[in-house]
């Protein structure tokens, strides 16, 4: 076939005219962006659930990799210790710091250490700790996950007859479930301890009343409320680093934008998450 | 007791079971109608022919022929569009869950990039097809890791990690994986590729070896027309997603077709000089 220049049409040997398909206009392509756009974050979604789904069809069946949980495990969880008590202990300072000041206005500085309890294990125990666990090792499966994927090592994997979404997948999104409250703990624990330092040592808080207000106002409910949300965000948190490994396209780059991708998908699912849980356990602000 | 004979039946299903005269004939995969197509592109055009048991069995043609995503519609890391590949009697086309795993299982695939895990030591990338289907004891793994090793030559690397291996020795251990855990076929996707010609030599002589010792199918896709001429029983030339050619090397060099004269002779290898190495 030869393309001729003049008509802007391909014709056969024969010089038998054979149309070319029409080439879409631009408002047609424009229009298509947009919806493509829109409709964006609703594949994802799917993409997400679809894994999701796999994931616990894998996470039942045989075999059990003891090795391979307590890996992921230590990663996720171990691994994030430091970070995690670190940024505890300066949420919790400067948190007992800025109420302490904002009480004071009217007096009120007793109710600090009530309030930086409910304020740790409600709220900023879970999303903290999330996303420090987030960004430490939800980035880190994205990239070693990725870069299996483009190395042809996930490929390998299924040519042994081992599937890849239990032996990768499985581990980590369970690890993600059971560590996340964990490391939330801690953080309340270290958080308290960082507003009781700053509150009672520093800005001259009475001890006992630090602790007895914190006793008085936080509940089991509210840690439970917490533990909760911290479950369903180490699970989201490594299920959406996990697939933004597992497809990861177009070799060292395309696994630097899943990285990329992924903290920020993360950080945007574990505060609509909180959003939806806070409003589902008020049952309030839901509309 | 109720949840033990359930997860006694998730880890026994999908048995294979194979019939006798399957296992014994010659021909040990049969490639019928094969089509692949991607968006609008097709790459592979009702592709047949045969693989023969025991033997060695290259794959050539251009790149963008077609020769890769063959080999991938083969171990089915895709699915093709249509036509058939039935090894040992099972299309592997139409299985899907643990029974296609099982018929896997007996497959090995050496990747163009060796696709070694880069977590795991050497020992760890062999003994893993292992650890994960046989019900050998660590013993028993550590015994038969070690003299795949040793019969290829890489005994003494099995402590360290694929990073610190050269190009040569990371095949030599893909090669091993593939060959670890009851392989009847093992794919070979461009084992020479970026490899200096003695490195290319020991390979060659590796795929022979891995076929005369352990008795395996081997199917290698090449670009290497001396390295083709030097160990293929049977050649297969694929020519942007048809089939040109399905023979013996003897007989695919005394009728060549003008496509395989010009693949032949581009390759900077003379079709005389390859009559002579066969010869």
């Amino acid at each position: 076939m030869a393309k001729d220049a003049q008509k802007g049409v391909l014709t056969d040997p024969d010089r038998k005219v054979v149309a070319e398909p029409s080439e879409p206009g631009p408002l047609r392509i424009v229009g298509e962006a947009i919806l493509a756009r829109v409709l964006a974050p609703f594949a994802e979604l799917g993409i997400l659930m679809r894994l999701f789904f796999e994931t616990l069809y894998w996470a039942v069946r045989p075999p059990y990799r003891g090795r391979q949980f307590i890996a992921a495990m230590e990663f996720v969880g171990v691994g994030s210790l430091f970070i995690v008590s670190l940024t505890g202990l300066f949420t919790g300072a400067v948190l007992s710091l800025q109420l302490v000041d904002g009480f004071r206005r009217f007096s009120a500085e007793s109710q600090t250490g009530a309030v930086v309890g409910l304020g740790l294990s409600r709220e900023i125990g879970p999303v903290f700790a999330a996303l420090m666990v987030s960004s430490r090792a939800g980035s880190a499966i994205t990239t070693e996950i990725g870069s299996m994927r483009v190395s042809s090592q996930i490929d390998a994997m299924l040519t042994m007859a081992v599937n890849p979404v239990q032996y990768l997948i499985v581990p980590r999104v369970i690890a993600g479930l059971v560590m996340v409250p964990f490391l939330t703990l801690l953080f309340d624990v270290i958080g308290m301890f960082g507003a009781h330092l700053v509150g009672v040592h520093l800005l001259g808080l009475d001890s006992g009343v630090f602790l007895e207000r914190m006793r008085w106002l936080v509940s089991f409910p509210d840690i439970r409320q917490g533990l909760i949300k911290a479950a369903v965000f180490g699970t989201t948190v490594c299920l959406i680093a996990c697939r933004h490994g597992f497809y990861a396209t177009g070799g060292a780059a395309g696994v630097g934008l899943a990285t990329n991708r992924c903290v920020v998908q993360c950080a945007i699912a574990i505060l609509a998450l909180d959003y939806m849980i806070t409003g589902i356990i008020l049952g309030q602000g839901l509309g | 007791m109720e949840l033990r004979s359930i997860f006694k039946r998730l880890a026994n299903e999908g048995e294979l079971v194979d019939d006798p005269a399957d296992r014994a004939d010659e021909v040990h995969v049969r490639i019928r109608n094969v089509s692949k197509t991607y968006g609008e592109h097709r790459v592979l055009k009702d592709v047949s022919f045969d693989i023969h048991r025991g033997k060695t069995n290259l794959v050539i043609g251009p790149s963008g022929s077609g020769k890769t995503v063959l080999m991938r519609q083969l171990i089915r890391l895709e699915k093709p569009n249509a036509g058939s590949m039935t090894i040992d009697g099972h299309d592997i086309a139409k299985l899907e869950g643990r029974t296609l795993d099982r018929l896997r299982s007996r497959m090995g695939m050496v990747f163009q990039s060796s696709a070694l895990f880069d977590s795991m030591s050497v020992f760890d990338n062999v003994a893993f097809p292992l650890v994960e289907h046989s019900t050998l004891s660590r013993k028993e793994i550590r015994e038969r890791v070690m003299d795949r090793l040793e019969s290829l030559g890489i005994g003494h690397a099995h402590g360290k990690m694929p990073s610190e291996l050269s190009g040569g020795m990371q095949r030599r251990v893909a090669v091993a994986r593939a060959l670890v855990y009851e392989t009847q076929i093992v794919i070979y996707d461009e084992p020479t590729t970026g490899l200096d010609p003695i490195t290319t030599r020991t390979v060659d002589e590796l795929i022979l070896e891995a076929q005369s010792k352990f008795g395996v199918t081997s199917v290698v896709i090449s670009h290497d027309m001396a390295s083709v001429f030097r160990i293929a029983d049977q050649i297969t030339f694929l020519n942007f997603g048809d089939v040109v050619a399905s023979c013996p090397p003897a007989q695919l060099l005394g009728s060549l077709s003008e496509e395989l004269a010009d693949y032949i002779h581009a390759s900077g290898v003379s079709a005389d000089i390859l009559r002579g190495a066969r010869g």
